[in-house]
């Protein structure tokens, strides 16, 4: 199909770097949560629903849904702390599996409170950008997903300048290194897990509003994001820019030919699947050196 | 002591044997406390005594609901035509159809898991810590999403199960499951708690608590790591095979590889009753599913919401579980001497 159909081909593979491009974004998030606080957030996803439905609310009001670009990440960065305050602080210097439990049980709880608020219909903010035609209109791109695209990327440009530059991200980049020689050092480690959830938060706003733009959005939907956003991380590694927006963008055209190929109906479960067998392959890439993942 | 014991599991048995007729109205209530005790104590195999948290035992128990109903329906109909016509019952068991094809099915459920599990365990438990546990995460939530799309096991409409046969009226229904379930149960006991009193235990708890330690001592915990999930597996089919016959309708996501319920509820009942314990798991489960079907109904709608929040409380307030707790209160009944003297200067430290 690949040879025999060029167009589709090319569409799939635009497609998914686009998708993928936003995939990248919230993987960044998830990265710098693992990388500082030790922690994997499954409700990852789950944020990012919400954000978009931040989003959705705005376009139902009348106020068009890029400006949700804007004011869903302000506001989940305080749902975010908010989330930290509650639960997380008491669970960043305990065993792994206990913060992956905590944050399922949130995860389980938004998604129900969504369903809740919400209602189980599949949702989607119109934007109204039309489309973009290439190559004789065989190759059709919303000009929301350009949008999209352009957006995370703009955002994580921001975000790497951000951690560079202000004296937040230098702790926080210090938080990460060391977190208890930060703290002989004068660095208040409990603000600066807060703010890094918080922004976590704010970026799973952000990859959400544009999600809601362009893609649908569901409250059950979360999961596969968060899957997504941990097979990306542990592909590219901790702390590795270029390598979280590569694997995101490979992820994407993976999923679209997957489409393509199996099916919608195999979407889903072909991502988890990748999953398990990135897993397995790094588990016997690194056994030949006696080595595992950690 | 020995005859303390079996007194106590001769009262067990008891009331076992005897509890669908002292309460007639529970008896399904009853199968599922059983099949939520099963998948208790063995998900406590690898969370608990290996250290290994699995949320992919989901996988064995849907595996064996399907196969259990798929061989039921086989061995007698075309699968397909049956699955296409859905609720509609063109084909009827006999009795002796029915009961021959629950054993054979029952048989395979529990086998092939097991096997199922001895293949890609040396895959699998090759990964360690959190890789492991999203790791069986993905594998769960992919075999439900890719069971659903296929066409021969009811995809996305689901399967019913084959109807009870009747006896001239005579309801036997509830009994046959319940017993069905309790002597799994009763089995699943017997052979955790065999399995807990040889090396075997001793092996995995060392791999909990060190596992390059344990590797440095010669012990090859590959092959320890791949039995105990084996044996999980072979319980967790047979208890999925039961409820697919107690549910008598299966879907992908909702019922057979349920992620979000049973999935959950197994590492939440052991977690609650206490990891690493024989009990812990049995009462965990107990009280949980009283809890449950307690407070569902004054919950409705918001069932879930209670779940999360439930999850939350439990892990992060309550993680060493009701056993635990107990241990903390009476070291004495579990065996451990206690220095009176140590434990006044430690009271007096704190």
């Amino acid at each position: 199909m690949v040879f025999q159909y060029p167009m589709i081909t090319v569409q799939a593979c635009l497609d998914g770097i686009l998708l993928g491009i936003l995939f990248a974004l919230i993987a960044y998030g998830m990265a710098l949560q693992w990388g500082v606080m030790n922690i994997i957030n499954i409700a990852q996803g789950d944020l990012v629903i919400l954000g978009g439905y931040i989003a959705y609310f705005m376009y139902l009001y009348g106020i068009h849904p890029a400006w949700g670009v804007i004011v869903s990440p302000i506001i989940m960065y305080f749902v975010g702390i908010g989330i930290y305050k509650l639960v997380i602080n008491k669970v960043v210097d305990r065993d792994l599996f206990i913060s992956i439990l905590a944050t399922f049980g949130i995860s389980i709880l938004f998604m129900q409170l969504m369903n809740f608020a919400f209602g189980a219909d599949v949702v989607l903010a119109n934007s109204g950008y039309g489309t973009t035609f290439l190559f004789d209109s065989n190759v059709v791109l919303p000009n929301s997903k350009i949008f999209s695209a352009f957006v995370s990327i703009v955002f994580a440009i921001c975000l790497v300048i951000y951690m560079k530059k202000s004296k937040l991200g230098r702790a926080i980049r210090a938080t990460a290194q060391n977190a208890r020689a930060a703290k002989i050092l004068g660095v208040d480690t409990e603000k600066v897990y807060a703010a890094t959830f918080g922004i976590n938060a704010a970026l799973c706003g952000v990859a959400g509003a544009l999600i809601s733009i362009t893609f649908t959005i569901h409250p059950y939907m979360g999961l596969p994001y968060t899957i997504r956003s941990f097979m990306i991380v542990i592909v590219a590694g901790l702390g590795n820019l270029p390598g979280v927006a590569l694997s995101g963008m490979g992820l994407g055209v993976f999923e679209e030919f997957a489409d393509y190929i199996l099916g919608t109906e195999f979407r889903i479960g072909s991502v988890f699947l990748l999953l398990v067998l990135i897993l397995v392959y790094r588990r016997f890439k690194l056994s030949k050196k006696r080595e595992y993942l950690k | 002591m020995i005859n303390k014991n079996i007194i106590l599991y001769a009262a067990i048995l008891f009331f076992g044997i005897t509890a669908p007729f002292i309460f007639p109205a529970f008896k399904v209530q009853l199968s599922i406390l059983c099949v939520l005790i099963i998948l208790a104590m063995t998900w406590n195999i690898q969370g608990g005594e290996m250290g290994y948290n699995s949320f992919g035992n989901i996988l064995f128990y849907g595996l064996g609901m399907y196969l259990c109903a798929s061989v039921q329906v086989g061995m007698f109909f075309p699968l397909a035509e049956w699955t296409e016509s859905g609720g509609e019952k063109t084909f009827v068991h006999t009795p002796a159809q029915f009961f021959q094809g629950f054993g054979v099915g029952l048989a395979v459920a529990a086998v092939v898991p097991a096997i199922v599990a001895g293949l890609i365990g040396y895959s699998i438990l090759g990964l360690r810590g959190h890789y492991f546990a999203i790791c069986t995460l993905g594998l769960g939530v992919a075999a439900g999403e890719i069971s659903g799309g296929i066409e021969i096991i009811g995809a996305g409409q689901g399967f019913t199960t084959p109807p009870f046969p009747d006896f001239g009226g005579l309801e036997a229904r509830g009994e046959f499951f319940y017993f069905c379930s309790f002597i799994s149960l009763v089995l699943t006991f017997i052979v955790v708690k065999s399995v807990y009193s040889t090396r075997f235990k001793l092996v995995l708890n060392a791999i909990r608590d060190n596992e390059d330690k344990a590797e440095a001592m010669g012990i090859q915990t590959m092959k320890y790591k791949i039995i105990g999930w084996m044996i999980s597996a072979f319980f967790c089919g047979l208890a999925g095979g039961i409820m697919g016959g107690l549910v008598g309708y299966i879907d992908s996501t909702d019922v057979a590889f349920d992620g979000r319920e049973m999935g959950v509820f197994m590492v939440l009942m052991a977690i609650l009753g206490g990891k690493g314990t024989l009990w812990g798991p049995i009462i965990g489960a107990s009280v949980f599913h009283i809890f449950k079907e307690g407070f569902w109904t004054f919950f409705l709608g918001w069932q879930y919401v209670a779940l999360g929040v439930l999850i939350v409380v439990i892990v992060i307030y309550f993680p060493e579980g009701i056993m635990g707790w107990l241990r903390e209160k009476y070291p004495e009944r579990f065996g451990e001497v206690v220095d009176e003297a140590d434990r006044k200067a430690q009271v007096e430290l704190k």
